[in-house]
């Protein structure tokens, strides 16, 4: 939570110091941003790579445990191409590539604006914001009305790190392994989903 | 998309060929450091284009409606998987 206020300070801190005019405008005009954002990648499979808990958790629950991350991606793929319907100026890909950041908004809003520009990057950052945000203040509701594994799936790529506190003091401790299996997956997944939509 | 690719990937080989060195103990702190980096640019660059600040509102409703489509999606698949494959009888 401190974690997601102190990115979101720099963000806005970025817009005011823009807005103030004391931003050059050839600062963002380098291919130095695009090195930095394979940097970002690799230091993701990094803390991907050297985490311990996928294989625990393999063994423990069997195959059935990729459905978790399975209907995560099918559920948040399909709301978001019938909400699509809404946003006529907006292709159903650009929706898509918003909706494949799974609450990983700052991984996502970087590819995003690198590939499509600041307009559809900033939605994915409030939209994959307000994702993570919602699993933080509703996941009493979506325990009770969705089952143990609704936070987990609403978490997207967050249930590894800022929301597995919340779900495991709702859901219990048993699904601790399987948010932290859900979350590596998922992480894995934005980038090339992201960068999948934005290539159709 | 094939380099995107070939980041991340390269990234777990490393990650798993040093879980048990101290090194990737930092890779959580840079990987923090290297993500306020970039999201202050993607500020000034939101700041800096006239179109995005003068439809922030209607940007700001774009994301909400992504938002509820994607998460209601997932939650009731969600449910599905819950009530299928994981509800213990009596939970």
């Amino acid at each position: 939570m401190k974690q997601s206020l102190l990115y979101l300070l720099l963000f806005t801190t970025g817009v005011v110091l823009a807005l103030a005019g004391m931003m050059p405008e050839a600062l963002l005009d380098s291919a130095i941003s695009k090195w930095v954002l394979y940097l970002l990648l690799l230091l993701v499979g990094i803390q991907i790579g050297s985490g311990k808990n996928l294989f625990t958790a393999l063994k423990r629950y069997g195959a059935r445990i990729m459905l978790v991350p399975l209907g995560t991606t099918v559920g948040t793929f399909g709301g978001v191409a019938l909400v699509s319907l809404l946003l006529p100026e907006r292709s159903l890909a650009e929706c898509m590539s918003v909706g494949a950041g799974f609450a990983y908004y700052s991984l996502s809003s970087i590819l995003i604006t690198e590939f499509r520009g600041a307009e559809l990057g900033t939605i994915a950052l409030l939209a994959n914001i307000m994702r993570e945000f919602s699993v933080l203040i509703l996941t009493p509701w979506m325990v009770k009305k969705f089952g143990m594994l609704a936070p987990i799936s609403a978490g997207g790529a967050t249930t590894m790190d800022t929301t597995l506190p919340i779900i495991t003091k709702y859901a219990g401790s048993e699904y601790m392994v399987i948010a932290l299996f859900h979350g590596m997956i998922i992480d894995f997944s934005v980038p090339l989903w992201v960068s999948f939509f934005l290539s159709l | 998309m094939l380099s995107i690719f070939l980041s991340v990937v390269s990234g777990i080989l490393v990650g798993y060929l040093l879980r048990k060195t101290a090194l990737v103990k930092y890779v959580g702190n840079l990987l923090s450091v290297v993500i306020m980096l970039l999201l202050f640019f993607l500020g000034v660059s939101v700041g800096i284009n006239q179109q995005v600040v003068n439809n922030f509102a209607s940007i700001g409703m774009e994301a909400f409606i992504l938002t509820v489509g994607g998460t209601m999606g997932s939650l009731l698949c969600a449910k599905l998987i819950y009530l299928k494959f994981f509800k213990k009888r009596g939970e």
